[in-house]
């Protein structure tokens, strides 16, 4: 803060700690604010809102409570989110080594432009891209079946086909995080490891994996979030027996036209994140601002 | 517990640039053996080569006789001390020093016991729950001594450990390396490009320049008799004064100077009417005007280095000698400015074929 007026002086210095603050408290905090205060009132129409049967209640979050299908789509949103954290480090950490470790400047520098340039387009269309692939007459049975691993084609929209969606949408939160802390490993280290006559499962086990530790919870949690919160992915390539929370709290505002009840879902969800992401750093022993990082 | 490692013609090339060519020698069976040569001569190659980390493009290399391609780090009998050291920072030492053992499946009341015998052996009695972090750098060096024994290996591969330590520390690791390879009778390979480090701790020495090996001898015996102008140059302070060979008689060379004929030792592959170079050492150089051949030089300035101070004259032609002064004779020194006049015995130089 005073590195700031020192640089800029005391107008630029405040105009600028003008606008953060704007910014926080007009995008980030009123919403949210706004939320929790949806969250806790009852639906009612125009001419009754003030009225005597305007007081806060926690009748919105028991709902969820008492509604069984709702409340097993929340927690297989939880359960499945942390699957789609875990399935998406399987897939980046080997990757992310070899970028780290392995690869030569030039062919990090191919694979990782490889791998962003299909994030210069938007998310759905990139989830479109999976609907075609996974469509029932689309490329993936196709092939399938012309190498005889299947002799009918398969409907792979739904469970699978979310969880492949994600995977792939949020891969590069995970490698990136994963990937500058491999980066930062001397390379001594392994070939001492390996030296001494450790496998590889050994060499990573207690060497790689417990410097890495830091960029794989954050990879983790990053995931974590993005997955829960997903709404794309589960509306395109699932089915309805794989429904996402998110679409619950969709529902809720655009088609049972119940803003409070949509709030207080998204509430019970956003606490339930935080929770997760807290606990999944104590239990790393990393701290948030390990994760800023 | 030591065995002999031999290399037969070895050359390693990394695409179109070579870093080793045809190097040949052998390390005798708990022989303290340093490679010593400037950064980018091929030493570290060599070494990574032994420990398996490279596999050579020409040659072979045998450990206890028996040939090592194909054989990874893991399966040789070798262990390299980093560089860097390269402990594991997250494990705490006696961790670091049984990893090996962790990784041969040991028992962990074992391990620990072998942990705390060789802190002992490397004078850390007690330290073994400490963070590498949490340790001097000698202390570190040692863990990672320690690390390497635990293994039993058969060789010890040392990559410039002590670089990174202070002079006087550095002084007492090479005197602590030194005697615990006499007592672990462990073969000891040595890398470095300090060459007092190399003089002072090795049986025998390994001179490299580019990739190619110069001389293989004993300490004294490179001192005294480089084989090769890079050799003489690299290992202690020298003067080269340039002539040509007039006459070899007897084993002593005179060469035609610019500061007329001078007398020294000839070295191998030289005949008379050669292009030459008369190598000669500070300390060789002694202040009196007589002798077969003397060296008339302005002084320009005299270094105090503590033993002895090191005189930098400038001869008629505007090249540099510089001699060596006892510290107990600088009283007799010459002043700056003045010329001296500087001789020696045939017996202390050396005459080499340029090339």
């Amino acid at each position: 803060m005073a590195e700031l007026y020192r640089r800029f002086g005391s107008g630029l210095g405040t105009l600028f700690l003008a606008l953060v603050a704007t910014w926080l408290a007009g995008m980030v905090l009123a919403p949210n604010l706004m939320m929790v205060d949806y969250a806790f009132r009852p639906n009612l129409l125009p001419a009754e809102i003030g009225g005597p049967r305007d007081v806060y209640s926690l009748d919105n979050i028991l709902y969820l409570a008492n509604e069984s299908v709702h409340r097993a789509i929340f927690f297989k949103t939880v359960w499945a989110s942390a699957l789609v954290a875990f399935l998406t480090l399987v897939v980046c950490y080997p990757l992310a080594y070899w970028l780290a470790q392995r690869a030569t400047p030039n062919h990090t520098a191919v694979v990782l432009l490889a791998l962003t340039i299909p994030f210069w387009i938007n998310e759905v269309l990139r989830t479109l891209a999976w609907y075609i692939l996974l469509a029932f007459r689309g490329p993936l049975n196709a092939v399938l079946l012309a190498l005889g691993i299947i002799d009918q084609p398969m409907r792979w929209y739904g469970d699978a086909g979310v969880l492949a969606g994600m995977v792939y949408a949020y891969i590069l939160f995970m490698l990136f995080p994963i990937y500058n802390a491999i980066e930062s490993l001397d390379r001594s280290q392994i070939e001492a490891a390996r030296d001494l006559g450790a496998s590889i499962w050994r060499t990573h086990w207690r060497v790689v994996i417990p410097h890495a530790k830091a960029g794989i919870a954050t990879g983790c949690v990053f995931t974590f979030m993005l997955a829960a919160g997903s709404y794309v992915a589960p509306a395109l390539l699932g089915a309805p027996g794989s429904r996402w929370f998110t679409e619950i709290i969709y529902n809720w505002f655009f088609e049972g036209g119940d803003w409070n009840r949509g709030a207080a879902y998204a509430l019970v969800l956003l606490v339930l994140c935080l929770t997760v992401v807290l606990v999944t750093l104590r239990i790393a022993r990393v701290n948030l601002t390990d994760v800023a990082k | 517990m030591s065995q002999s490692v031999e290399l037969h013609h070895i050359g390693m090339a990394f695409g179109q640039t070579r870093a080793v060519s045809d190097v040949s020698f052998t390390v005798g069976g708990g022989e303290f053996f340093s490679i010593l040569g400037p950064s980018g001569c091929g030493k570290t190659t060599i070494l990574r080569m032994i420990a398996g980390f490279l596999e050579p493009t020409e040659g072979t290399i045998l450990i206890g006789g028996r040939d090592m391609r194909g054989l990874g780090p893991d399966q040789r009998l070798t262990a390299m001390i980093f560089q860097s050291l390269a402990l594991f920072p997250l494990m705490p030492v006696w961790e670091n020093i049984a990893f090996g053992l962790e990784a041969r499946g040991v028992a962990k009341r074992t391990r620990k016991a072998k942990a705390e015998e060789l802190l002992k052996l490397v004078a850390l009695e007690g330290l073994g729950n400490r963070m590498p972090g949490e340790l001097s750098g000698g202390q570190r060096q040692r863990v990672a001594i320690a690390r390497a024994l635990a293994v039993e290996p058969q060789v010890l591969l040392l990559d410039e450990p002590l670089s990174a330590l202070d002079l006087k520390l550095r002084q007492r690791m090479r005197a602590e390396l030194r005697a615990l390879q006499k007592r672990t009778g462990v073969t000891f390979i040595y890398i470095t490009h300090d060459q007092s480090e190399a003089l002072a701790m090795s049986d025998r020495v390994a001179v490299m320049s580019a990739g190619v090996l110069q001389q293989v001898g004993a300490p004294r015996e490179l001192y005294d008799n480089p084989a090769t102008p890079f050799v003489a140059r690299f290992v202690g302070e020298t003067n080269a004064i340039p002539g040509k060979v007039t006459a070899i008689d007897d084993g002593i060379a005179t060469i035609e100077s610019a500061y007329g004929p001078l007398r020294g030792r000839a070295g191998n592959g030289l005949s008379v009417s050669m292009a030459a170079k008369l190598y000669v050492r500070p300390e060789a150089l002694e202040q009196r005007p007589d002798g077969d051949g003397y060296l008339r030089a302005a002084i320009e300035r005299i270094d105090f280095e503590g033993a002895f101070a090191l005189a930098h004259g400038r001869l008629p032609d505007g090249s540099m000698l510089i001699a060596s002064i006892p510290s107990t004779e600088l009283a007799g020194a010459p002043s700056i400015g003045a010329p001296a006049d500087f001789s020696f015995r045939p017996a202390n130089a050396v005459v080499l074929p340029d090339g």
